[in-house]
């Protein structure tokens, strides 16, 4: 599905009218999804957060590709490696310091 | 004259068409700085989500109506921004300033909505300064409400350089093409806002 703008005759970092509006289908379907977990409280604490991280991972994607327009094309090399350690990072920020902090924490005191 | 062209700079004209403009892709590098950015202030929200100090809780002061609302709007402001884009590359001054004063509009309502929920948050005693979790809120919130903010300004200076005698040429759509950006990315980040600040606190 991703092909539908990378084709065309504009060029692969140009969307569509039709790319943008499965984009948008795509976004409103997952953002619905994510509120309707929460609010239907159908989850436990834990398998609602997992729950609304796939979601969101997801929709991030369809957001990169619909309407940043990223894709595997060799003229789109360097956009997809800073891309790629740029999430490394963030990672090693985000499950970094949660990974310590937590630790700290359950052996400081147990909350 | 086809914008594949005018978005080369002569320099790249050996390497066809296609090829993104240094500018582009200079910006682009600035946005995964700011994705850095946001991702050190959803880490410190992580960090102290549960840190209310006796205060009140995700819980008890979000309203998911309004939450559903704004991802409503920017949702909506990206794609009326991607017909402005559309608009831009066929040369379509009219259609053009008619989708991005669309997408303005959408942006000031949902800055509009915002500034309202804050107010109302410090209104009843749950300002920046009443706990970690809410000081944590706010700075991630609000930054993110302030590229919005940056967004509209821009919106607006390019507005008025369409309708001077810059018009669309490649300048203007290798600007225009650095504001998709920032926009698109500010939904991005909205994303991960609604999922783990609102939605994960009310949980």
């Amino acid at each position: 599905m991703s092909q539908t703008h990378t084709t065309t005759q504009e060029g692969e970092s140009h969307g569509s009218v039709a790319s943008y509006v499965i984009g948008f289908v795509l976004a409103v379907i997952l953002t619905v999804a994510s509120f309707a977990t929460v609010l239907s409280k159908a989850f436990s604490y834990w398998t609602a957060l997992v729950v609304l991280s796939i979601l969101a991972v997801v929709q991030i994607v369809v957001h990169l590709v619909f309407f940043l327009h990223m894709n595997t094309s060799s003229k789109q090399r360097w956009v997809l490696m800073t891309f790629a350690v740029t999430v490394a990072m963030v990672m090693i920020v985000v499950v970094g310091s949660l990974f310590v902090l937590w630790n700290t924490q359950s052996h400081m005191m147990a909350r | 004259m086809s914008h594949d062209t005018t978005h080369a700079s002569p320099a790249h004209h050996e390497e066809h068409e296609h090829q993104e403009s240094p500018v582009v892709f200079g910006f682009w590098v600035y946005l995964m700085t700011d994705c850095i950015i946001f991702g050190t202030l959803f880490t410190v929200f992580a960090v102290m989500s549960h840190q209310f100090a006796g205060g009140p809780t995700g819980k008890e002061l979000f309203d998911l109506k309004n939450v559903e609302i704004e991802t409503a709007i920017l949702l909506f402001s990206s794609i009326t921004y991607g017909f402005a884009m559309l608009g831009a590359q066929a040369q379509k001054k009219a259609a053009t300033l008619g989708w991005l004063f669309i997408t303005f509009l959408l942006g000031c309502s949902f800055v509009f909505l915002e500034v309202n929920e804050f107010t109302d948050l410090i209104a009843h005693g749950a300002g920046p300064d009443r706990s970690a979790f809410l000081s944590s809120f706010f700075t991630l919130v609000g930054t993110h409400g302030l590229h919005v903010t940056c967004g509209l300004i821009w919106m607006v200076v390019a507005f008025i350089q369409i309708l001077g005698k810059q018009g669309l040429g490649s300048r203007m759509i290798s600007k225009l093409t650095c504001l998709s950006l920032f926009w698109h990315f500010l939904d991005v980040v909205w994303i991960c806002v609604f999922t783990f600040v609102y939605l994960g606190s009310v949980l």
